[in-house]
């Protein structure tokens, strides 16, 4: 068990390309940890970078307060998953699970101990004699991490673990991730480009872009309270509605004024905060479940939000409705029940409490 | 085509009886596939089978060819000591050869995987040279350099006050120089398998190996050998074949010399059908290859066939 940290962490490739560029993270001992973000932006070269697949260009990487810059993988006590399992196809599955501690030349009884007890955790008990060829992908999902089970590393290092498989298997490899954790209680860094994930799994989300990192927070954090708009923007789906307006101001309060006429009165509580960007362009962020049909409501901040809906998506448990002010696309959610139709104006019903304003310029949620 | 056969094959029930049963042989997706497959079989048959059948058939024969004596030349060569020396030579020749070039290869196929992607064409290139020149041309040129008195490999251990070595002059020099030419020629083959296959271990499990604690042997033994175990297998069956049935080199290199102590089957079997007369004796020594051969082939391709059932 271990608390691993990353100091100014930089990965440069050949051609100066930088692919992290100076991370400052700090993951706590027995903290579920992860990294999330659009494809490109770092997660992997970050998570090798612990590993010690891949070379650090600057900065330091410290396990269990160990700077391990220089020291190669088999030495870190680390256990990794990777996305396409990586198991060994001439080894059956308690020779692939049991290599890394044969390795280790620990004693015979004890890998079989080590490897029916974790075999028992991840249900995989029958599959021990198998060759990783007659494993559908769940399973080999399953050996994959059964083989950093039994390893009982200081770190668990996950790489989309998940990516390859259906969705319906997705999920449920999800619970049992959570599952495992909260048995091995292991330091974990998770690796994903799918927010859900990140929201289920994590104690924090890592957001990343373009090499740095956005905003480290609980998942309710950085739902309820993104730092950036970018932040906002990836984290919930479908995503946040980002509007163009600007803040208006009288003796009674802010107003937000959206092209078309749409007004919004800004809560009270919040003016003091707002007021400084008075009179200036800004962007409404706004979370398509909080724009949502009117029904009564003890709320004090709902604003009217007119609207022509151009697609309707029923989706079962709730109705999508998508329709633009200003040429800018809006998503919002509504109730089955409530009647909508292509083209009829209705009003929706905006929770102010939940807006957000951005600063365009800095894109800094205000 | 499939979907085609396959309707064939179903709906025949509705069709008149009679004309309908041939149609549907000739429909058949196993008579379609022999059909196509005839001009092979056909190649095999006239270049392989008969040829065989008719070796077979040689070396019952006396040595005038007009009479049948059945296993009377394979008695005569039971009995006499150069055919046993052929034979050790043979095996020792084949099996040594092999060995070398495999672990060579090997080692070549290693060391070019690492080197980086620019300079690794070049060196291919380089090293692909001594199996792409016709080996007879090659192996003259190697003679020259064994000459005992004039030739540069003597020239080059004189400079290290080594004393002249009779290379093609004594038999175990002999022996060793035919094995060397042999394994200069055909490790570059080896190489170039081996290197495709230790290019198409992925790179994952040299990751999840190094992370489960290996070491640079232990990655090697574990994982590139394992995985390469098929090609290894099969590679070493077929040079064991080509080199066991060798015959250029031997030829050009030693002819067999000195006092019949470098021949292998082939250039025995021609020494004795060809240059002394003997056709049906000569077919009865080549014929000899064939149970050790066949005994091998069935044990590595037997590994190979259980191996990919199991991975693959
Ligand atoms: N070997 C390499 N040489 C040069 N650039 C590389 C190399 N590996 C990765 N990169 C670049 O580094 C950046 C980050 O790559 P990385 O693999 O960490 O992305 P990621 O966040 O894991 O994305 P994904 O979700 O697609 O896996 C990318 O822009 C990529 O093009
Ligand atoms: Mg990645």
């Amino acid at each position: 068990m271990a608390q691993v940290s990353l100091r100014k962490l930089v990965k440069a490739y050949e051609g100066n390309v930088q692919a992290v560029k100076g991370i400052d993270l700090e993951i706590a001992d027995h903290e579920f940890v992860v990294l999330v973000g659009p494809s490109g932006c770092g997660k992997s070269t970050t998570l090798r970078m612990i590993a010690g697949l891949e070379e650090i260009t600057g900065g330091d990487v410290a396990i269990g307060g160990t700077v391990v810059n220089d020291i190669p993988p088999r030495d870190r006590d680390i256990a990794m998953v990777f996305q396409n399992y990586a198991l060994y196809p001439h080894m059956s599955v308690f020779e692939n699970m049991a290599f890394g501690l044969t390795l280790r030349k620990f004693p015979k009884d004890e890998i079989k101990r080590r490897v029916d007890n974790a075999a028992r955790i991840l249900d995989i008990v029958p599959l021990l004699e198998r060759k990783p060829k007659a494993l559908s992908g769940g399973q080999r999902q399953r050996v994959a991490m059964g083989r950093a089970i039994v390893r009982d590393p200081k770190v668990f290092l996950f790489d989309e673990p998940l990516s390859n498989l259906d969705a319906k298997l997705r999920v449920q490899m999800r619970t049992e991730i959570k599952k495992v954790h909260q048995t091995v209680r292991t330091t974990t860094v998770y690796v994903t480009h799918d927010q859900v994930e990140a929201m289920t799994l994590a104690d924090r989300v890592v957001v990343m872009n373009h090499g740095v990192i956005e905003q480290v927070g609980p998942p309710q954090e950085l739902y309820h309270h993104p730092a950036t708009r970018f932040v906002a923007g990836f984290i919930g789906s479908p995503a946040m509605n980002f509007i163009p307006g600007r803040l208006e101001g009288d003796a009674h309060g802010l107003r937000l004024v959206l092209g078309s006429g749409v007004i919004l009165p800004v809560p009270p509580e919040r003016t003091a905060r707002y007021a400084p960007h008075a009179a200036r362009p800004v962007l409404l962020g706004i979370r398509p479940e909080h724009l949502t049909d009117k029904k009564p409501t003890d709320k004090r901040n709902i604003a009217d939000f007119p609207a022509t809906p151009e697609v309707i998506e029923p989706m079962g448990m709730e109705t999508l409705v998508h329709f633009r002010i200003d040429g800018h696309e809006i998503s919002a959610r509504l109730d089955p029940a409530c009647p909508v139709a292509v083209g009829e104006p209705i009003t929706l019903a905006a929770d102010m409490d939940q807006m957000h304003i951005i600063d365009p310029e800095t894109d800094k949620v205000l | 085509m499939p979907a085609d056969t396959l309707t064939a094959g179903r709906t025949p029930a509705t069709h008149a009886p009679g004309s309908g049963s041939l149609q549907r042989f000739a429909r058949r997706r196993s008579t379609i596939a022999f059909l196509m497959t005839l001009p092979l079989l056909a190649v095999i048959v006239g270049l392989v089978a008969y040829p065989a059948g008719y070796g077979i058939y040689l070396s019952t024969l006396n040595r005038t060819m007009v009479r049948n004596i059945g296993f009377g030349n394979y008695e005569i060569l039971f009995d006499t000591d150069t055919f046993w020396s052929v034979a050790w030579q043979s095996c020792i020749f084949a099996i040594t050869a092999v060995l070398l070039k495999a672990l060579i290869g090997f080692w070549l196929a290693h060391m070019l995987h690492h080197i980086p992607a620019k300079g690794q064409r070049k060196w291919r290139g380089m090293l692909l040279v001594p199996w792409v020149i016709p080996p007879a041309l090659s192996t003259l040129g190697w003679w020259w350099m064994f000459d005992p008195t004039y030739s540069s490999i003597n020239y080059v251990l004189s400079i290290f006050a080594v004393p002249a070595v009779p290379w093609l002059g004594e038999p175990i020099w002999a022996r060793i120089a035919v094995i060397m030419v042999n394994v200069w020629y055909g490790a570059p083959f080896f190489m170039i398998m081996y290197l495709a296959a230790i290019k198409s271990v992925p790179e994952q499990l040299y990751e999840a190996a190094a992370i489960d604690g290996a070491n640079g042997w232990q990655r090697l033994r574990y994982v590139t050998l394992p995985m390469m175990a098929n090609i290894i297998s099969i590679t070493v069956l077929f040079s064991l074949i080509v080199t066991f049935a060798n015959y250029d080199i031997v030829r050009v290199l030693t002819n067999g010399g000195p006092r019949d102590l470098t021949h292998v089957f082939a250039s025995y079997a021609f020494q004795v059908g060809i240059l002394s007369g003997n056709i049906p004796r000569g077919a009865a020594v080549s014929l000899f290859m064939l149970p050790i051969l066949a005994v091998c082939a069935f044990f590595v391709l037997r590994g190979v066939t259980r191996r990919n059932k199991e991975q693959m």
